[in-house]
């Protein structure tokens, strides 16, 4: 999976996640998006949805099966959930890192 | 609902957890079930995995099966649990850790994957087994009740983190049934604590059923984060 469909899925997840919500932000939604934070553009519940939401699509639409909340992830000093884009890293560095979800 | 009830059951080659599936198999569900070693049993619209509850790949896995074969999953029922009857100054750290590890983490590492599945949906049903050991501070089960105590306030806890999705999350206590997990309790003792409960007879599998079917019915959407204790304990 190319880093930039890792970047859209999560893209498409937050989307949806945000219509279901309310009205989308006037903000484009990019790799900048914060996730969390003050200019985060989701709650702290709508975080745990977007990851809920986007280890599903991993899984149903590629066959990826990882688990976010890891305890890696829980103990960096710059949470990899900050921003689309540290998501979109993380995501692809948990990918090339398990040998069965090496790249089609 | 779209076709039969998808019902996830832990521990199900034997006891209760066998019961349990039966019963949701007569009752037109689809049945998945779970347990370390292979069951000597089958059943019509039953799928059985061997998985360890304590295991996140197992899990994993498991949970991976039944999202492509059904995608989605209506009630888990986490009936898994193990009891090492000791007085606590004899209790080997192995034996509470692994009391700890099956009831305990097993019960909330089942709910976590559940609930992402579940959330699909926007509801579920999770029901899990507590014990009336906990109410009653039977000595001698000081690590078994603390692991059952643990499952309850986490039960009512996760309840309220997961109202939103629309599933609910209670506990049922049975009293002592006939089971492996009290064959090694003297038979006095058993009836000691019968003795001290208002219902004083053993439990039947049907006592758990009935409060399972309760508590997994679509119109108990408003009943969640509740501890039931069968016996009156």
């Amino acid at each position: 999976m190319q880093k930039t469909e890792i970047t859209e899925l999560i893209l498409s997840c937050l989307r949806g996640n945000l219509e279901a919500a309310g009205p989308l932000p006037a903000e484009p939604l990019t790799v900048e998006t914060r996730l969390l934070g003050r200019s985060a553009v989701l709650d702290s519940l709508g975080l745990v949805q977007l990851l809920v939401d986007v280890e599903l699509q991993l899984d149903s639409a590629h066959g990826i099966v990882v688990t976010l909340a890891d305890e890696r992830a829980m103990s960096q000093k710059h949470s990899p959930f900050r921003s689309v884009g540290t998501l979109s890293d993380y995501i692809d560095t948990l990918i090339q890192e398990d040998p069965s979800h090496a790249r089609a | 609902m779209p076709g039969p009830e998808i019902v996830l059951i832990t521990g199900t080659r034997k006891g209760i957890g066998r019961h349990l599936a039966e019963h949701f198999v007569r009752k037109g569900a689809l049945v998945e079930g779970c347990s370390r070693t292979a069951p000597d049993w089958e059943l019509d619209n039953y799928t059985h995995h061997l998985a360890d509850v304590t295991s996140e790949a197992d899990v994993r896995r498991m949970m991976t099966s039944i999202r492509h074969r059904h995608n989605r999953l209506d009630v888990l029922v986490n009936n898994t649990g193990i009891a090492s009857m000791n007085h606590t100054v004899l209790m080997p750290l192995e034996s509470a850790a692994r009391i700890m590890n099956t009831n305990f983490l097993g019960t909330f590492l089942m709910c976590r994957e559940s609930a992402k599945l579940m959330r699909q949906q926007k509801w579920g049903r999770i029901i899990n087994l507590g014990s009336i050991a906990v109410p009653m501070r039977l000595a001698g089960e000081s690590v078994y009740a603390a692991s059952k105590s643990a499952i309850t306030t986490f039960t009512q806890i996760l309840a309220g983190e997961l109202a939103g999705w629309g599933i609910t999350c209670n506990v049922v206590s049975p009293a002592p049934i006939e089971t492996d997990l009290i064959r090694s309790v003297p038979p006095e003792k058993i009836q000691h604590i019968l003795d001290r409960l208002p219902i004083s007879r053993l439990g039947r599998y049907e006592d758990v059923a009935h409060v399972v079917d309760f508590f997994a019915h679509r119109a108990s959407d408003s009943v969640t984060g509740q501890v039931i204790y069968l016996g009156g304990a």
